[in-house]
C-alpha cells in the first residue's frame, strides 16, 4: 500500500461529522484516489459527542479495522476538547484542526500535543456569515485540504458546487454560500506558530 | 442517501461505460439489484440491510426498474412472497440481517426445497440476544443445513459482483438453488469506498433473461410444488437436493469465469493471498480478509512466509479445493467470526478440519473466534494470531480454541 492517510473526525450528533467523510471520500475519489469513509456507530443523538473517519491513498485500501492512530484529527466543535481525548492514538507527526474562535496559544495547554501541530479556524462564524446557520462541515473540510494538501482546491471547489448543485437546485444561495465559506477557510485557517 | 445521489447513480451506470464510483456495501448491492431489475422484490427492513431496500423502493418509485415491489410485514411473509413469486415464474430477491434472517428460516429450507432461485444479499450482524445490531456471522452461519448457496464478499466492490453472479448461478439450471450474497454489517455496509460499476446494459446482457422450464402458473404444463411426501417419496426428493449442491462449485467457477472476460475482475472459490510458499497461513471470512492481507505484508517484510486464505463460496463447502491449499502449511488458523456453541470452536473450524480430515499429512489446525458483535479486528491482533502459529509449529504446544479480543 502507498501512502495512507487517516483522518479522524470529531463532531457532535447533527454537526455534519458524518456528511463531511463522505464529502470528502467522494472528492478524494474524483482526484483518481482511493478512499473510505465511514461512521461510528453507536447511540448517537443529536448534541452527543460522534466520531467518523477516512482513509485515502493512492493504491486500494483493503483495511477494514477501526482508525486508531489518524495522521489528521478534525474537531467540529470545541467543546470536545476535555470530555473527548481528541488526540488520543494521534499519530507522532499528525495534526489537529480545531473550529474554535479563541487563539491556538490558549488551546494548546489543554491538549497533548506533545509537538505537534495544531491549526484553528473560526469555522463556525464563517458557516453563519456565508451559509446562514452554523454547520461547520463545509469550511472545516476546506481547512483539512489546505493543510494537509490531500485534496487539490480547485477539486474540493468543482465537487462540491457538483454536489450541492443536484441538493440545491432551487438555493443558489446555499451553494454560493458553501464555495465562500471553504474560500474564507482557506485563507483563514491559522498555524499555531 | 439522497434522491439526487439515486438518480445520479443511475445515470452514471446507463451511460454504457464502467465507472467508479463512492459506494457504500448497500449502495453498490442496491444498485446491483437495479441493474438487476428483478420482477419481484418482497422485503421487510432491518438494520444494517435497510437502505437496501429502501434505495431499492426509491428506483421503483421513478419508475427505474419494472419491479413489483411488495412491503410485507414481516421477513417470514418477505421469504413467503418472494420464493412464491420465484415459482410463478419471477425473477425473485428480497435482503435481510440477522433476526430478519433468523425469522425466514422455515422458508428458507421450503425455497431450498422447492429448488427456486431466489437470490437475497444478507447483511451479516450478530443475533439476540444481547441484542447488538453489528458484523458478525452468527445469522449466516445459523442457515448452513438450509440448502442456499452462501457467497461471502471482502468488501463492497464484492458484494456487487457477487450479488450479480449469484443470479446466474441460482437460475443456472444444473444448480437451481436460492444463493445469498454476504457482506459484513457496518464494516461494509455503512463504509463508502471505491466500487467500480459496470453499465446497465452490460450487466443485463450478462444475466440474460430468466426463462424457468417449469412454473406453477402454466396452466398448459400443471405441476405440484411443495406436495405431500411421505415414506414414499420424501427420501427421494431431499437427495435430488444434494445433487445439484454436490456439483454447484464447478459452474460457480465457470460463471466466475465468464465474469472475469466480461468485467476483468477475477473469482475463485476461495481467494489464495501469498499462499504459495506459506508456512503459517488463517483462513478467514469477509471483511478482515482484507485487514489480515496487511498483517500478511508486514509479516512477509520481516521474512515470516504467512498466507491468508479468504473463502468466498461456503456452501458448497470447497472441501477438496481448500485441503489442498494448506496441505503445505506448517500450522493454519482458522477465524470464525461466529461460535457455533458446539463445544469446540466455530462452524468454519468444523469444516476446515473436515477437508484436511483424510490427508496423510497434514497441518496442526486451531481455531480463533473472534469479532462477535462487531468487536473491532485489527493488524496486530490478525499478526499476534500468526505469532501463535509460529510458536504452535515449533513447539507442537496449542490452544484448540482461543477466543481472540475478549476480556476475561
Amino acid at each position: 500500500m502507498g501512502k495512507l492517510t487517516e483522518i479522524r473526525w470529531h463532531g457532535r450528533g447533527g454537526q455534519g461529522a458524518k456528511t463531511v467523510a463522505l464529502l470528502l471520500g467522494d472528492a478524494a475519489l474524483s482526484e483518481g484516489k482511493y478512499i473510505q469513509a465511514f461512521p461510528e456507530y453507536g447511540p448517537e443523538r443529536t448534541g452527543a459527542p460522534v466520531q467518523s473517519f477516512n482513509r485515502i491513498s493512492d493504491e486500494p485500501i483493503t483495511l477494514h479495522c477501526h482508525v486508531k492512530n489518524p495522521d489528521v484529527v478534525v474537531v467540529l466543535d470545541p467543546t470536545l476538547i476535555g470530555p473527548v481525548d481528541i488526540t488520543a492514538g494521534l499519530s507522532p507527526d499528525g495534526v489537529v484542526i480545531i473550529n474554535t474562535n479563541q487563539p491556538a496559544s490558549e488551546l494548546k495547554s489543554k491538549l497533548n500535543l506533545n509537538g505537534r501541530k495544531l491549526y484553528t479556524l473560526d469555522a463556525s462564524t464563517i458557516a453563519v456569515e456565508t451559509i446562514g446557520r452554523n454547520i461547520p462541515n463545509t469550511p472545516m473540510l476546506g481547512a483539512l485540504a489546505k493543510v494537509t494538501g490531500i485534496l487539490s482546491y480547485e477539486t474540493l471547489m468543482e465537487d462540491t458546487k457538483k454536489k450541492l448543485e443536484k441538493k440545491f437546485r432551487n438555493k443558489p444561495e446555499v451553494i454560493e454560500g458553501n464555495l465562500k465559506a471553504i474560500e474564507r477557510a482557506y485563507s483563514e485557517v491559522k498555524g499555531d506558530e | 442517501m439522497t434522491l439526487a445521489k439515486v438518480l445520479d447513480d443511475a445515470a452514471k451506470a446507463a451511460q454504457g461505460k464502467a465507472t467508479k464510483r463512492a459506494l457504500t456495501g448497500n449502495e453498490a448491492v442496491a444498485l446491483a439489484m437495479r441493474q438487476i431489475n428483478p420482477d419481484v422484490v418482497a422485503a421487510y427492513p432491518i438494520t444494517p440491510a435497510t437502505e437496501i431496500v429502501q434505495i431499492f423502493s426509491t428506483y421503483v418509485a421513478d419508475g427505474l426498474v419494472n419491479t413489483e415491489f411488495v412491503a410485507v410485514e414481516s421477513e417470514h411473509s418477505a421469504m413467503s412472497a418472494t420464493l412464491g413469486a420465484s415459482a410463478a415464474g419471477a425473477r425473485a430477491m428480497t435482503g435481510t440481517s440477522s433476526q430478519g434472517l433468523a425469522l425466514m428460516w422455515e422458508m428458507l429450507y421450503i425455497c431450498a426445497g422447492l429448488r427456486l432461485p431466489v437470490v437475497m444479499p444478507v447483511v451479516n450482524r450478530a443475533l439476540s440476544a444481547p441484542i447488538n445490531i453489528h458484523g458478525d456471522h452468527s445469522d449466516t452461519m445459523g442457515a448452513l443445513t438450509t440448502g442456499w448457496i452462501q457467497i461471502f464478499s471482502e468488501n463492497s466492490q464484492e458484494a456487487y459482483d457477487n450479488l450479480i453472479q449469484a443470479i446466474r448461478i441460482a437460475e443456472h439450471p444444473e444448480i437451481l438453488l436460492p444463493t445469498m450474497v454476504t457482506m459484513d454489517g457496518f464494516i461494509i455496509s455503512h463504509a463508502m469506498e471505491v466500487v467500480e460499476i459496470q453499465s446497465d446494459e452490460d450487466v443485463r446482457k450478462f444475466l440474460g433473461t430468466y426463462k424457468p422450464e417449469r412454473t406453477v402458473l402454466d396452466i398448459d404444463r400443471p405441476i405440484t410444488m411443495g406436495g405431500l411426501d411421505f415414506t414414499d417419496y420424501y427420501f427421494e426428493h431431499r437427495r435430488s437436493i444434494a445433487e445439484p449442491m454436490i456439483n454447484a462449485k464447478q459452474y460457480i467457477l465457470e460463471v466466475a469465469a465468464e465474469f472475469e472476460q466480461k468485467f476483468g475482475r477475477k473469482y475463485g472459490l476461495f481467494e489464495e493471498y501469498k499462499m504459495e510458499d506459506a508456512d503459517y497461513a488463517i483462513v478467514v471470512l469477509g471483511s478482515t480478509a482484507g485487514t489480515a492481507k496487511i498483517a500478511v505484508d508486514e509479516l512477509r517484510a520481516q521474512g515470516v512466509k504467512a498466507g491468508m486464505l479468504k473463502i468466498r463460496v461456503f456452501r458448497p463447502f470447497p472441501y477438496e479445493e481448500i485441503a489442498e491449499a494448506i496441505a503445505k502449511c506448517k500450522a493454519v488458523a482458522v477465524m470464525d467470526r461466529s461460535d457455533g456453541l458446539a463445544g469446540r470452536g466455530g462452524p468454519v473450524f468444523g469444516e476446515v478440519r473436515n477437508a484436511i480430515c483424510d490427508m496423510e499429512k497434514k497441518p496442526i489446525t486451531v481455531d480463533y473466534v473472534y469479532g462477535l458483535g462487531g468487536r473491532d479486528i485489527d493488524v496486530e491482533m490478525i499478526k499476534s494470531v500468526y505469532s501463535d502459529l509460529q510458536r504452535i509449529a515449533a513447539t507442537g504446544d496449542k490452544a484448540l480454541v482461543t477466543y481472540l479480543g475478549v476480556r476475561d
